[in-house]
């Protein structure tokens, strides 16, 4: 893949190539976690922060320390590792200096760690080789998409209270049917910024 | 579930071959708990491979060898593994058996393995996989475990392979590659292979699933 600048990835990753809408990724936490508002703010923030943070800390691991050594094998385990143990470390950070944001943000941490969307965005970052700001970008850029999609879904959610829903589609079924129509309307941005 | 007062056996404990649980199990993974379409587990890659038939297959095939394998090791292990340190302990055994099956992928279909992409990889975050064996190989015999992991396996890739024929049907007019619907009458819509037609198609499998079950209770409480 020829230069693409940093900043065209990461308006990419937000809209056109929006990692939930396009790659499905992140779905499971999207689908349970975007009944309120507030409760999607807090898990898109610390999505955006995780999946920027790992995807730089994998894309180093990955290019100088398993690729010279011939251990690409060994990138899923190594990635779910580094992710597991972010997780961790960062929860503890968090608890011991701002208590606040860790009763704001703490009880997300944990379902970070199997959100595929993290997962996800490194290995997107091998497959299209990207270089160091470029996956930083596409980190960033997808955490914020992330987050984009799942305040939108939880502000229809929310009106959707007051609706009459068929019987049997109650529940997750709408919620897929709401989340085809905004993939939709994501599809509009198609032609605005291009990547693989 | 049948009762535990039965004769043991050796594999698993329970009576016969696993104490008559086994169709009850398998009966629980596939259909009453069906892990993507009551569950809502695993949606993911459910959405992302479904747009050709043949690419559900094998992610299904996929599914069913990481859970059966992962819930047979960690059953086999559920006495040695210390409680807090389990679920680095599962993700270890999922993503062992994942790689391998990526590896053989790569070594003989190499095309296949492409067009999977990331997807295979994310198998280790698959809710699926990690939930049978946190909820089940933990608590059960071996042999019951891959019984288990076999069932949810099922439900997955049968749920998977409805998705996949009907998204590239009504996508590309094709299945596995073959034409079905010709181009005299039939204008292949091709919003069913992106990805507004994968979110579609799971919602109606999903109402479906809920018209023959009854809605999920859990939503009704809200």
């Amino acid at each position: 893949m020829t230069e693409t600048s940093a900043l065209v990835i990461l308006i990419a990753a937000i809209f056109t190539n929006n990692i939930l809408l396009t790659n499905f990724l992140g779905m499971c936490s999207f689908i349970a976690c975007s009944r309120q508002i507030n409760t999607s703010i807090g898990l898109g923030t610390a999505v955006t922060f995780v999946i920027t943070c790992t995807t730089a800390i994998n894309y180093l691991i990955y290019h100088h320390i398993l690729a010279p050594y011939n251990l690409t094998h060994l990138s899923f385990i190594v990635f779910i590792a580094v992710i597991a143990a972010f997780v961790q470390f960062v929860e503890m950070f968090v608890e011991r200096f701002s208590p606040r944001l860790y009763f704001a943000l703490g009880i997300f941490l944990p379902l970070i760690t199997v959100n595929c969307a993290i997962l996800g965005a490194s290995l997107f970052m091998v497959i299209r080789n990207y270089n160091f700001w470029q996956s930083a970008a596409f980190g960033l850029g997808g955490g914020l998409g992330w987050m984009a999609a799942i305040v939108l879904m939880a502000g229809l959610r929310q009106k959707m209270r007051y609706s009459n829903v068929p019987k049997p589609f109650e529940g997750v079924a709408i919620a897929m049917i709401l989340t085809c129509v905004i993939a939709m309307a994501f599809m509009g941005f198609a032609g605005m910024v291009a990547i693989q | 579930m049948a009762d535990m007062k039965q004769p043991a056996c050796v594999s698993c404990g329970g009576a016969g071959l696993c104490g008559g649980k086994a169709l009850a199990t398998l009966k629980d993974g596939s259909w009453t708990t069906n892990p993507l379409a009551v569950q809502m587990l695993g949606i993911c890659s459910a959405l992302a491979v479904t747009n050709r038939l043949e690419n559900s297959l094998v992610m299904g095939a996929a599914l069913i060898f990481v859970c059966v394998g992962s819930n047979l090791i960690v059953s086999l292990l559920r006495k040695a593994i210390p409680t807090r340190i389990r679920m680095i302990v599962e993700v270890a055994v999922i993503a062992t058996f994942v790689i391998v099956f990526d590896q053989f992928l790569k070594a003989f279909y190499w095309d296949m393995s492409k067009q999977l992409g990331p997807y295979v990889g994310l198998i280790i975050t698959n809710c699926i996989v990690m939930g049978r064996a946190e909820a089940f190989a933990l608590q059960n015999p071996p042999l019951l475990s891959m019984i288990d992991g076999l069932a949810n396996g099922i439900g997955y890739a049968v749920i998977l392979a409805i998705i996949g024929f009907f998204r590239e049907l009504l996508g590309a007019g094709e299945v596995m590659g073959f034409r079905l619907l010709s181009d005299g009458w039939y204008t292949p819509n091709q919003l069913m292979i992106l990805a507004p037609g994968a979110f579609f198609a799971l919602g109606i499998v999903i109402a479906i699933f809920n018209h023959f079950k009854g809605p999920d209770p859990e939503e009704k409480k809200q």
